[in-house]
């Protein structure tokens, strides 16, 4: 259902959304952790309340021989990246800006995450920090190519790179059904973009927190507040990309594309939670070996139809 | 006039950051300030509507600066690039070789008659100038991009120090190939 001139969504009312969206991924994954070391779930639900509070009023560590510039700039850039990437996800048929060239935008702003994980373990003068940022940047050459791959053949077969458009061309069918691996691969790379569990090495316990084992106090905020901004983004892109955006019987688009995106977030946290985390000399052959070829072969299959269509 | 004050801002951006290169003294530094010298400059491809290149030029841009920062500061004579260090060589030739070029190209702005706009714009301002300058030279264009192609994966073949015999033995036949890193595919 595409209501054709539809007010665009204001950006207070998207950065609201976008920020409730990252409470929710957090509450959850707090709620996670609480089941599963038996403390009372229900607690958690206001723990990253609490945790925002106690970073807030938490004194900045100050680390010797930091780069103050590059290593502000990167926990800085990491919300930006997300809010920026969220101008083109559209709220069941309203987009803050639905750009001709949406899908490339949105891989455009998401990338600038890389930036600003490398600028955040450079910066600090740490060796964990470092070690986390390269893991990043390893992880990104590793899935990147991928989820390329799959973002344009959600293009492909919609005919545009605008997100509307993707929308519209879902009308009959959605395209998670029509390209089930491109789907599969987006959620994939959907989770490494956003250092999320199993792709979670680039802040892994083993390197004492990676690329976040320095940043404390506000500057902790802003960056566990970036990466759940960020899991909240490239969940609510799954929507328009491949669950057929706002449509749904009874309830209105916006509802629609709220309550999908909350399905996928759920999904993307729960299983962060669920899989141990990947090592990145591990996954960069997987990335290389299977997840390229298969989001190839997709396309093609994709391109076939759309020829004969 | 919103147009023109953006275009000055990411002028003078651009050219600011570009000199912020040669003045700090860390690779990593000069890595962003050459990233934001670029992303300046694909600010105006969007303000001529070639919102495709545009947005492009940042993708591209992000990613290949990203990369190069990898290599930049791993090759550094000082580890992790984390001492300081200067980002100048040969300080007056290049100054010389730059102040010409600005002086030449900014005269070239004042003396060449520019054309004056002849019809309206395009609808689609990327697939015409794409049509301009690869229509009557796409099969060239294949076939320059298929010698590329086949020059990467032959020089990637020769320069490896590892072949098929090193992995799966002289004669081919182990199973599992002998890796000196574990790969993600059950080896």
């Amino acid at each position: 259902m595409i209501e054709g001139d539809a007010s665009p969504l204001s950006l207070l009312t998207l950065l609201a959304l976008l920020g409730a969206l990252a409470y929710a991924a957090a509450a959850g994954s707090a709620v996670l952790h609480a089941r599963a070391v038996g403390t009372a779930p229900v607690a958690a639900v206001s723990a990253p309340a609490r945790e925002s509070a106690r970073l807030l009023v938490q004194r900045r560590r100050t680390v010797p021989g930091a780069d103050a510039l590059l290593w502000r700039l990167g926990g800085a850039l990491l919300p930006v990246a997300a809010a920026l990437a969220a101008l083109v996800v559209p709220l069941g048929s309203t987009a803050v800006s639905d750009l001709s060239v949406g899908v490339v935008w949105f891989n455009a702003m998401e990338v600038l995450a890389w930036c600003a994980v490398w600028l955040l373990g450079w910066g600090a003068n740490s060796v964990w920090g470092l070690v986390g940022g390269y893991r990043f940047l390893i992880q990104g050459l590793s899935y990147e190519l991928p989820h390329m791959f799959a973002l344009i053949t959600a293009a492909l077969g919609a005919g545009s790179l605008r997100v509307g458009d993707i929308v519209a061309a879902q009308e009959d069918v959605w395209f998670a059904v029509l390209m089930p691996a491109a789907f599969a691969v987006y959620l994939v790379s959907a989770l490494a973009m956003a250092f999320w569990g199993p792709f979670d090495a680039p802040v892994g316990r083993d390197a004492a927190g990676g690329a976040a084992a320095e940043p404390s106090g506000a500057d902790r905020l802003v960056l566990l507040a970036g990466r759940y901004m960020l899991l909240a983004v490239v969940a609510a892109m799954a929507v328009p990309l491949f669950l057929g955006g706002g449509a749904g019987p009874l309830l209105p688009g916006w509802a629609w594309s709220l309550v999908k995106t909350l399905a996928v977030l759920g999904a993307l946290v729960w299983t962060g939670h669920r899989v141990p985390t990947v090592r990145m000399d591990r996954f960069t052959e997987v990335g290389w070996m299977v997840l390229l070829p298969l989001s190839l072969l997709q396309a093609l299959v994709v391109s076939v139809l759309v020829l004969v269509r | 006039m919103a147009e023109t004050v953006v275009f000055a801002v990411c002028a003078v951006g651009a050219v600011a950051s570009g000199a912020a290169v040669f003045v700090v003294d860390s690779m990593a530094r000069a890595t962003f300030a050459l990233l934001a010298s670029f992303l300046f400059a694909a600010v105006p491809l969007l303000l001529l509507e070639l919102s495709y290149l545009g947005v492009l030029v940042i993708l591209m841009m992000v990613m290949e600066m990203m990369v190069m920062v990898v290599f930049m500061i791993m090759y550094m004579m000082n580890p992790a690039g984390l001492m300081p260090m200067s980002m100048v060589h040969n300080k007056a030739g290049s100054l010389a070789v730059a102040a010409v070029t600005f002086a030449v190209l900014a005269a070239g702005v004042f003396l060449v008659p520019w054309p004056a706009r002849e019809g309206s714009p395009p609808a689609d301002p990327t697939r015409q100038l794409a049509e301009a300058i690869m229509g009557p030279h796409m099969l060239v264009m294949m076939l320059v991009g298929m010698v590329l192609f086949a020059t990467m994966v032959a020089s990637v073949v020769l320069s490896t120090p590892r072949g098929r015999y090193d992995r799966y033995g002289d004669d081919l036949k182990r199973t599992r190939p002998d890796d000196p890193i574990g790969g993600g595919l059950g080896r």
